[in-house]
């Protein structure tokens, strides 16, 4: 099971809430692996339950059976910094208000590495340059964060994810609020990233029919099931047409969409 | 700054006096060498302390709670100080006598404040534990100031003039009229407070993101919070007691800091605010002081006419608060 290009992988999870008396499921039995140079998609209805695993898996919330693997070791005995080093987020929530620039965001990805005061080594600066290349928002860097566009913050916030240097990254639905210019060209710059630093990259997302066209792998979430495969696989098996609970809305198999009957 | 602090007042000493005195020389008057020494040297050290701490304490206040507003009157502190002194000053007509006495001293007054700020402390931090939304607890020390107004509302009605007239003083803020004995009280528990700050300087950057980011970059938020909080607590609490409530300068002199490099890093903010705080707290020190005039204006009033203008003045200015 445990391939050596597996980054994270889950056994038997079952993810929920615990109140004070009883435990609410809202998906049990995962066997999901995240394999390194993937880009892969999670997809859902809204309220499905994307961020409770999301959650889970970055071990925010603790599972409530089975176990999360990094680097096959259980993430519950992962230390904060340790963590910190093998996995990044970008969330959806916005940033509070301060003076930051673009430059100094992105260092900021570089905390699990500093010193106590948070000095910049050489090395520092030169993970930071990479991952403003490989973003392409060099011209951005001395930019206030809230002077760009949305767009460009979410690249600057992938970017700072990069300087972070994890072999896992992922995202909270990172296309929310952008164009379909935009989006196509995030869901290719993740693409690219997944191909030419070889880490694996999840990510959440409502956007169906383009995660369909430019992911490796899908993760789709139902109230009965949770399948990952590849979006070909995931296609024929006609696994599409449950994650919508509306007889109004189908999947045309051959155009790869959603259709409006 | 500090030297003209120390010249400056209702009888001005030259600067070569205060320098020859301070080094151990003789001064060409006796009686200078004695306001020196006596008066204006502990007013001034005062004077630095007090405008660092508050300064650095709304420096942290602001990052951790993500409001451009915060500072440490806004977590209950000072008004915890306050209610300590207001029970001791207006409520000792019902104390038996011996106890009076003893109350009313100065370091009754300095006592109470440090019970009051402490108690507002741990109340504050036991509300962090129970809630995470740090609204929350901005909320809670709102609460704390206008439940502390309340009762000392309550307790004015029952106290003499002479009462309400020492409350008041104190309530107006003073540098001056502390021993040596209370200086290093006052100045070991700053340079305490400070350097907690100092050691936060990662964690109040990473905290620029919100707490979930500063999370996913390996910070102990719990640890760095509590750290945090406690620092401000001693900077506010201790100051509040020795000097008195003194408004705006924790709201203030981050916000020039801020303006005047134009950055958010906290190495910088730092040692930025630091040098304001001092700086600021010793001007108005020096206008209070009146040069020339027999009269001390109270320093609270010419913190709060400097600073409220200020404040009012760096909000219209700059639109990107959000």
């Amino acid at each position: 099971m445990a391939k050596m290009n597996t980054i994270l992988s889950t056994s038997n999870l079952s993810i929920g809430y615990k109140t004070k008396k009883v435990a609410v499921t809202i998906a049990q039995d995962l066997n999901l692996t995240f394999d390194s140079g993937k880009l892969i998609a999670l997809i859902g209805a809204n309220g499905i339950g994307k961020s409770t695993l999301l959650r889970t898996i970055t071990g925010i919330q603790s599972p409530l059976a089975g176990s999360v693997f990094l680097k096959g070791k259980s993430i519950s005995t992962y230390r904060p910094l340790d963590l910190a080093q093998s996995l990044s987020l970008v969330l959806t929530e916005k940033l509070p208000p301060s003076n930051l620039s673009v430059f100094e965001l992105v260092a900021l990805g570089r905390q699990p590495y500093t010193n106590w005061v948070g000095n910049l080594t050489p090395e520092d600066i030169v993970k930071v340059n990479e991952a403003l290349t490989l973003t392409q928002i060099e011209h951005l860097t001395s930019k206030r964060h809230f002077e760009i566009s949305d767009g460009q913050l979410q690249k600057v916030l992938i970017a700072r994810a990069l300087a972070q240097d994890t072999p896992l990254i992922i995202l909270d639905e990172p296309t929310t609020h952008l164009d379909l210019l935009h989006k196509v060209s995030l869901f290719k710059l993740l693409k690219k990233l997944t191909k030419e630093t070889q880490k694996c990259i999840l990510f959440s997302t409502h956007d169906i029919d383009l995660a369909i066209q430019l992911s490796d792998e899908m993760i789709i979430m139902t109230p009965e099931t949770v399948m990952q495969d590849e979006p070909c696989n995931l296609i024929s098996k006609g696994s599409f047409n449950t994650l919508f609970k509306d007889e109004h809305i189908v999947f045309d198999a051959e155009k790869g969409k959603f259709i409006v009957s | 700054m500090f030297f003209a602090s120390i010249s400056l007042g209702s009888v001005n000493i030259p600067f070569r006096d205060v320098y020859t005195s301070l080094t151990g020389g003789q001064a060409s008057k006796s009686t200078w060498e004695y306001i020196i020494i006596n008066y204006r040297l502990p007013k001034a050290i005062t004077a630095v302390l007090v405008g660092t701490g508050l300064s650095i304490s709304g420096l942290l206040m602001q990052t951790l709670f993500r409001n451009p507003l915060a500072g440490p009157y806004v977590l209950g502190l000072s008004s915890g100080a306050s209610l300590g002194v207001a029970f001791v000053i207006l409520g000792a007509g019902f104390l038996p006598s011996f106890l009076k006495v003893i109350a009313l001293s100065s370091y009754g007054i300095v006592l109470a404040s440090t019970l009051g700020s402490t108690l507002v402390l741990l109340l504050v931090l036991l509300v962090s534990q129970r809630i995470r939304d740090t609204m929350a607890i901005l909320i809670v020390g709102l609460m704390f100031g206008s439940f502390t107004t309340a009762i000392v509302s309550v307790l004015t009605y029952f106290s003499t003039a002479e009462q309400l007239q020492k409350f008041t003083f104190w309530s107006l803020g003073n540098l001056g009229n502390l021993s040596w004995k209370s200086i290093t009280v006052l100045a070991v528990s700053v340079v305490f407070g400070l350097v907690l700050s100092a050691g936060s300087i990662k964690p109040l950057n990473a905290l620029l993101l919100g707490e979930n980011y500063a999370k996913s970059m390996g910070l102990n938020l719990k640890k760095a919070r509590l750290i945090i909080i406690f620092a401000t607590s001693i900077l506010a609490g201790s100051i509040t007691a020795f000097a008195g409530p003194i408004a705006f300068i924790g709201l203030a002199v981050p916000h020039i800091a801020k303006l005047t490099f134009q950055t958010s890093n906290h190495m910088i903010l730092f040692w930025s605010t630091l040098l304001f705080g001092a700086i600021i707290v010793l001007f108005c020190d020096i206008v209070s002081q009146m040069p020339g005039f027999d009269v001390t204006l109270p320093i609270n009033a010419i913190t709060s006419i400097i600073g409220a203008p200020v404040v009012i003045w760096l909000l219209v200015r700059k639109r990107n608060f959000k």
